[in-house]
C-alpha cells in the first residue's frame, strides 16, 4: 500500500494558526518521545551504577557538566509537561472537561503547572545538593 | 471491556484496540506515583556519592519501586511509540519499525531490572 503518489496535499502546517489545543497535543507527543530517550538514559545510568563506582562517576560527571545540566532541566520540563498533559487526558477519559472553556482553562493550567513544577524541582535540587 | 456482540462483529473502525487503550491508561496511572517518587528521590539524593546511592537503591522499598517503574515506564512507552509509528510510517518499513520499537522497550526494561538486581544483590 504505497502512499507516495504525486498528487498535491492540502497545506496544513503552513497555514493553520497554532492554538493551545493543537500545540499542547503536539507537545504531549513530542515530550513523550523525548522521555523515551531519557528512559534509555535511565537504563544506562543504572547499568553504570551496577558496573561500579568508576563507570558511575563518569555518568555523574557528565550530569554535572553544562550540557548535562541543560539536558536535565529540559528533561524535567518534558516530564512535568507530559505528566500534567497526561492527567488532563485521563480527565477527558472520564468524560469530563470537553466544553471549550474547560479545554482552554485546563490547557493553561498544564502550561503553568509544568513551569512551576520545573522551577520548584530545580530550586529543590539546588538547595539539597551537597 | 467490550460487549460480546462488539467483539464478535469487530465493531469500530479499527475493529480492535480497547485492550491497548486500557493498558496504556493503567500504566499511566501507575507512573504518576512511581515517577514522582523517582524524581523526589533524585532530588533528595542530589549529587551524593556512589556509596550513598547504592545504599539507597539496596533498600527493599527503593528496589521494588525501581523495578515497578521500569516495567510501567517501558510498557507505557512501547504503546505510545506504537501509536506514533503507526501515525507516521505507512510504507513497508512500518512492521519492522514497530517490532524494533517493541523489542527495544522490552530489552531496555530487562536491562534496567537486571542492573537493579545486580546492585541489590551485590557488594
Amino acid at each position: 500500500m504505497s502512499k507516495s503518489s504525486a498528487r498535491p496535499l492540502s497545506p496544513h502546517l503552513q497555514i493553520y494558526r497554532p492554538q493551545l489545543t493543537s500545540v499542547l497535543s503536539f507537545a504531549h507527543r513530542l515530550t513523550g518521545v523525548a522521555l523515551g530517550i531519557y528512559a534509555v538514559a535511565l537504563v544506562a545510568w543504572l547499568t553504570a551504577a551496577a558496573a561500579g563506582s568508576q563507570p558511575y562517576s563518569i555518568v555523574q560527571n557528565f550530569m554535572q557538566s553544562l550540557l548535562g545540566q541543560v539536558l536535565l532541566v529540559g528533561g524535567i520540563f518534558c516530564f512535568f509537561l507530559h505528566l500534567c498533559g497526561g492527567i488532563r487526558h485521563l480527565l477527558w477519559d472520564t468524560g469530563r472537561g470537553f466544553e471549550l472553556r474547560a479545554i482552554y482553562a485546563s490547557g493553561w493550567i498544564v502550561v503553568a503547572a509544568s513551569t512551576v513544577l520545573t522551577v520548584a524541582a530545580w530550586i529543590g535540587s539546588s538547595i539539597l545538593a551537597r | 471491556m467490550r460487549s460480546p456482540l462488539g467483539r464478535a462483529r469487530g465493531l469500530g473502525s479499527a475493529r480492535e484496540g480497547v485492550e491497548s487503550w486500557w493498558l496504556e491508561r493503567v500504566m499511566a496511572v501507575a507512573l504518576v506515583p512511581l515517577t514522582l517518587w523517582f524524581a523526589a528521590s533524585l532530588i533528595a539524593l542530589g549529587g551524593s556519592d556512589y556509596t550513598t546511592f547504592i545504599a539507597w537503591l539496596k533498600t527493599p522499598l527503593a528496589a521494588l519501586l525501581m523495578v515497578l517503574l521500569l516495567i510501567a515506564l517501558f510498557s507505557h512507552l512501547a504503546l505510545g511509540l506504537q501509536v506514533v509509528i503507526e501515525d507516521y510510517v505507512h510504507s513497508g518499513a512500518k512492521i519492522p519499525v514497530l517490532m524494533a520499537a517493541h523489542f527495544a522497550c522490552f530489552a531496555l526494561a530487562i536491562a534496567g531490572i537486571l542492573a537493579t538486581v545486580r546492585i541489590v544483590l551485590g557488594d
